[in-house]
């Protein structure tokens, strides 16, 4: 096969989510001496885009996200160790977790994925995690962007106990904070001063995509 | 372990109707539209105190076949515990079906339970130890039933194996120290959406079979959520509830207004014998026949 064949091909199995094929192109595209960051940004995050583009129009569902999602991480398990060796960088890293009191973690799988699929490195930190261990994880991995997933009108206002830990550890500007989950919305998104909110898997790739942009451009690097 | 008692009831009231659930009975349909989740202008109707929205989906779901009304008023940053007391005095003026008053803060329940009259079914416990203690005296002290979720402080369980022993020490918990009768008791075997796991419904057939089997009580579950995120959904709801209630469900909190699902669910009572020589289905298609075009 051709570079621009294992690309294509790359870039086909991922949108079907044929996860053993993306792993066999990836070894051959290595195989030809290809670049890992070519196989990722003109195969792996195009085709993920591309997913994530016909969810949003409604011509692609649920499971064809999740499994397109686990092709590419398939991959990415190959490619990360290589492209930290060379020195390309994520598009950011983004760390993870349910509240405290709350176990639900459906809808925050499926964010990590497409997450993933856009290039973050993402550190999910499980579920029932208390603000403490939000705080010294963001200490531990220095994160961009923070989220804070909740299902229970119940466990929203572990929101607000993470922000004023996060405040009072005197790094709430050190990260970005994203909230998400069922009974969210941007109203309380807003009252607990978080800097993002986003309705659905896809949806939370752009906006974090967004929030970092206005970031790097605000904060000279 | 083996339930060999009698078929428990699970007996729910409103101030003049009364409604049966039980593995010998005709499948209890709850509907679930009035909650506020993930429908905006509701939302901002019920913060801005309009219920008119409410009224409309009484009569959507009474005309839609409903035994039972969720009431769900979960509206961030608003007095839950007001709004449902509210609500629930406003469907009891409207119509005699019990209710299923649905909520994740204890305050609200509680404030749910006094406005209400008759015998409600409260949604929901967990078998956490700190919710048990919170909600299950109101449970008692009230008289309802309650549906319970078999999830601890740990995970939602994805094997049936641990759904089935937290289904125990709920009813252990339940009937020893708070005196709640096991017919109260109503067990949501766990319904996960399909198009996250595509084994899912498998786990969630088998913990109502067994549940059935070896603690005879009833059972209750979110049937919308196995179709999220998938292409139409009315068809796999009108499949996946009957072959819930071959496995053991007695009752869900479903989309009662689409007749597709409505339908399949009446159809698998007539062939699990719940419909007494299909009397009920016969009626339904006489009304129909009778009603004008």
């Amino acid at each position: 096969m051709t570079p621009e064949e294992i690309l294509q091909g790359l870039y086909d199995e991922t949108l079907i989510g044929n996860a053993p094929r993306v792993l066999e192109l990836t070894e051959e595209g290595l195989g030809l001496d290809m670049a890992p960051q070519t196989l990722l940004f003109d195969a792996l995050i195009p085709s993920l885009e591309e997913v994530g583009a016909r969810f949003e129009r409604g011509d692609f569902f649920v499971p064809e996200m999740l499994i397109a999602g686990r092709a590419m991480a398939g991959a990415m398990e190959r490619l990360r160790p290589l492209l930290a060796e060379t020195g390309v960088e994520t598009i950011g890293k983004f760390l993870m977790g349910t509240v405290k009191g709350d176990v639900h973690d459906i809808g925050k799988n499926l964010v990590d994925i497409m997450l993933e699929g856009a290039g973050f490195e993402v550190v999910d930190l499980g579920v029932q995690v208390a603000p403490e261990r939000f705080v010294a994880a963001i200490e531990e991995h220095q994160p961009d962007i923070v989220g804070f997933s909740a299902f229970l009108t119940t466990t929203m206002p572990m929101f607000k106990a993470n922000m004023n830990a996060l405040e009072k550890a005197g790094i709430r500007d050190s990260v970005i904070v994203m909230v998400g989950g069922a009974p969210v919305t941007q109203e309380y998104a807003d009252a607990v001063g978080a800097d993002g909110y986003a309705a659905d898997a896809s949806a939370t790739v752009k906006k974090a995509k967004a929030l970092l942009h206005e970031r790097r451009a605000k904060v000279p690097a | 372990m083996r339930y060999d008692g009698e078929p428990l009831h699970t007996v729910l009231r409103s101030a003049s109707k009364e409604v049966v659930i039980g593995h010998d009975q005709r499948f209890c349909l709850i509907g679930e539209r009035i909650n506020p989740t993930g429908r905006r202008l509701f939302q901002e109707q019920l913060r801005a105190g309009d219920l008119s929205a409410v009224e409309r989906d009484v009569r959507a779901q009474v005309e839609g076949g409903a035994d039972v009304l969720d009431i769900n008023m979960g509206v961030p940053l608003t007095d839950e515990p007001a709004l449902l007391d509210q609500a629930i005095r406003l469907v009891q003026s409207l119509t005699d079906l019990p209710v299923c008053i649905d909520s994740s803060v204890v305050e609200a329940l509680e404030a749910g339970l006094a406005a209400y009259e008759g015998k409600a079914l409260v949604n929901s416990v967990t078998a956490e130890d700190e919710r048990l203690a919170a909600i299950l005296p109101l449970v008692k002290q009230h008289g309802a039933a309650v549906i319970a979720l078999p999830n601890d402080e740990d995970e939602i369980p994805m094997d049936a194996d641990k759904r089935l022993a937290l289904t125990g020490k709920i009813i252990t918990v339940a009937t020893e120290e708070y005196g709640i009768p096991r017919a109260d008791l109503v067990i949501d075997p766990l319904a996960m959406p399909i198009g996250a796991d595509t084994a899912t419904s498998l786990v969630t057939f088998e913990t109502m079979r067994r549940i059935r089997d070896e603690y005879g009580v009833n059972m209750s579950c979110g049937a919308s959520n196995t179709s999220f995120g998938m292409p139409d959904r009315h068809t796999l709801g009108a499949a996946w509830l009957p072959m819930a209630m071959s496995a053991g469900l007695t009752s869900a909190i479903m989309d009662v207004r689409t007749p597709e699902i409505v339908a399949a669910v009446k159809a698998a009572d007539v062939f699990l014998n719940h419909d007494d020589w299909g009397m009920a289905w016969i009626a339904a298609h006489r009304a129909k026949a009778a009603a004008p075009a």
